[in-house]
């Protein structure tokens, strides 16, 4: 059994807007293994990111109502802010969607890369910033003790992206958050630069949570994959399995939704019906039953909560775990 | 292009004229500097691209960002002057139309853009921004304005009361629609789509997907479909340009490309594509190319690919490989290319 280094519990995130709360995050439980990578899949607005500030406490102005974020026997939601930030420095890291204005413009990349080490290790400028060298040299950056001198903006989207990486990295944090790092970048440069987590998580056994819209890279990336809809997981499991045989109707649709460039024949795609859900006034029952080809009468009445079906896989479906199975309707 | 490729695209296409023939086309923005604005340098958006649509087909047009692939489309459609070359539309030379001749040859064409929160009006109802097509062109006054106002809304699968509403009230996908609605309030016989899906979210994408394809056999539509993603791109096309630093690399039915690239750019590209299937991707053997795309402002000499080109030799830099025929509709552009 490999040790579970992050386990979150029931998480509530609240945001108050003039038009009502709206329940970004709605009892979310997960964890994560020493070691794995675990995708986290999902349209805008479903709670993905979300997630993932709670986890930092970072989701400002929203506001965590209730549950627990458990890291290494304490409970990251009530610590102090001085310990969080020891938290964020050096034991959980994250990289975020836009490389561009991620790093500080008016410092040198090497200083900042090496931030981390001063402010958290208190390792002085000289070492801190070789340190930030060999970081920069093992995300892939050429010459990096040249590279280190320049400002963020004398770089590219990808190499902004690895500079993130590399300042995430100084301190060998156990665990690494990737909130859709590759979606401002080309495919080309989004290639790179999963590779470059890929080599992360085998070096250093960074455990990966890896955010993202796109299911092919989780399908390429990740052990482990939840989905989620409307602020809540409605299918976890591990990633062959959830794409083999999903165990949600959300999941089963969206796969079919996406045109595949392995198609081998033309054929219509299936689009999802409707619209995601307006999170203010949510549907009553399960929040994707108005889109859902296996609707049955129960779905607008209750909510479904996150079950085991089968072996591996857990699914928020009061169909599937009625034991029916998700299949094309003739 | 050399004389024996083109010959032998002309022979191929000789059962009718292309819709769209852009020959040699080069739309390159001035680089100003200082008080005086003297211009120092060129962006070579477009250097160079030679490309034909037939009637009815869709040509899917894929890059990387700053590739060029929108400045083309737009160039096409002559929102911009262009810098050289020759744009025939239904075999007229439309490069330098101007005034009304230009304004009449447009009510053929239209264009669905990527941001569906930018391109319409926030002041304006839908019905007025879906009816102000007709409008320009005078095609329809009063009762059948309106009528035509409510069929385009039908037509794209939105419900004509919403006439009266304006933008915000509209998701991007239904938005999206709007959007198309205005396309075809012309009744054009060429659209430009750029990036029509990439801002919408996975789960609408699919529906305006099979909503374009519908209008298309339909309205008997030719697209030049602008995208990123070439699993989209090959999913609706019948052919498939891959641009590369303002110029056509590699031209082929969707298929023989995803099956045969003879191009290492496209080789790489089609590689960097995730699967989602978890077994066949993590099986997948990937190109991953080093470095990022070169400047537009000074492209390198030779084939532009060569910097992140696995297969480049010295004679990449010397000369520019040519679009040369790999087989019936399949061109491409390289002195080394793919088995």
């Amino acid at each position: 059994m490999p040790e579970t280094l992050l386990e979150v519990e029931d998480l509530h995130t609240v945001f108050a807007t003039k038009d009502g709360n709206v329940k970004a995050v709605d009892g979310v439980s997960f964890h994560l293994d020493a070691g794995e990578t675990l995708g986290i899949v999902g349209e805008s607005g479903c709670g993905k990111s979300v997630t993932a500030l709670s986890v930092m406490r970072l989701q400002r102005p929203g506001k965590i109502v209730s549950g627990k974020v458990m890291f290494k026997g304490r409970d990251l939601t009530k610590i102090s802010e001085g310990e969080m930030r020891d938290v964020r420095g050096q034991e959980i890291a994250m990289i975020f969607q836009d490389p561009m204005t991620s790093l500080n413009p008016v410092f040198r990349t090497g200083w900042q890369v090496g931030e981390p080490l001063r402010l958290h290790r208190g390792v002085d400028s000289v070492r801190a910033l070789a340190g930030a060298v060999t970081m920069l040299g093992r995300v892939g950056i050429p010459s990096p003790a040249e590279r280190a001198k320049n400002y963020p903006h004398q770089f590219s989207g990808g190499m902004r992206q690895r500079a993130m990486i590399a300042m995430g990295l100084t301190t060998t944090p156990q665990v690494l958050i990737a909130d859709e790092p590759t979606t401002a970048l080309d495919v080309t440069i989004q290639a790179q630069i999963l590779d470059v987590l890929r080599s992360v998580n085998r070096e250093f056994g960074t455990a990966t949570i890896l955010i993202t819209h796109n299911l092919g890279v989780v399908a390429g990336m990740c052990e482990r994959t939840m989905v989620m809809y409307a602020g809540k997981v409605v299918e976890s499991g591990p990633t062959a399995d959830v794409f083999a045989h999903p165990k949600h109707p959300y999941t089963w649709s969206l796969l079919r939704s996406i045109p595949r460039l392995d198609a081998e024949r033309h054929e219509p795609l299936k689009p999802i019906e409707g619209l995601p859900p307006n999170l203010i006034e949510l549907p009553k029952g399960c929040a994707f039953h108005p889109r859902c080809p296996f609707k049955i009468e129960r779905c607008s009445r209750d909510t479904p909560v996150l079950n085991r079906i089968g072996e591996t896989q857990m699914a928020a479906c009061w169909v599937t775990q009625a034991g029916t199975e998700l299949k094309e309707r003739a | 292009m050399p004389d024996t490729a083109r010959a032998q695209l002309t022979r191929a296409w000789t059962a009718t004229e292309p819709l769209l023939a852009v020959h040699d086309l080069k739309m390159w923005f001035p680089i100003t500097s200082g008080i005086m604005q003297r211009t120092v340098a060129h962006v070579h958006a477009v250097d160079g691209v030679d490309l034909e649509i037939m009637k009815g087909e869709t040509l899917g047009l894929v890059g990387e960002s700053g590739c060029g692939k929108s400045t083309l489309g737009r160039t096409v459609m002559r929102l911009y002057d262009p810098t050289a070359g020759t744009i025939r539309f239904k075999g007229e030379d439309i490069t330098n139309l101007r005034g009304e001749a230009l304004r009449s040859k447009r009510r053929e064409m239209a264009m669905i853009f990527q941001d569906p929160y930018a391109s319409l009006d926030p002041r304006q109802t839908v019905g007025d921004i879906v009816g102000e097509p007709i409008d320009i062109h005078g095609l329809a006054k009063g009762k059948e304005r309106q009528d035509r106002i409510y069929d385009l809304l039908n037509v794209v699968g939105m419900n004509p009361q919403f006439a009266d509403r304006y933008p915000h009230e509209f998701s991007g996908g239904q938005r999206q629609r709007i959007g198309i609605a205005r396309a075809l309030a012309v009744e054009p016989t060429f659209i430009v789509c750029d990036e029509p899906i990439s801002a919408l979210d996975v789960s609408i994408q699919a529906q305006i997907i099979n909503l374009l394809e519908r209008l298309q056999s339909k309205f008997d539509l030719t697209y030049l479909f602008i995208a990123h993603d070439l699993s989209v791109v090959k999913h609706i096309s019948n052919r498939i340009a891959v641009m590369y630093l303002g110029k056509i690399m590699e031209t082929a039915p969707g298929q023989q490309l995803y099956r045969r690239p003879r191009h290492p750019y496209t080789g790489s590209l089609l590689s960097a594509i995730p699967i989602p299937d978890p077994l066949i991707e993590r099986a997948r053997e990937r190109v991953i190319l080093q470095g990022d795309v070169a400047s537009p402002v000074n492209p390198p000499s030779g084939c532009r690919f060569r910097t992140r080109c696995p297969r480049a030799r010295p004679h990449c830099a010397e000369e520019e490989p040519p679009l040369e025929s790999f087989g019936s509709q399949h061109l491409a552009a390289c002195f080394y290319p793919l088995d």
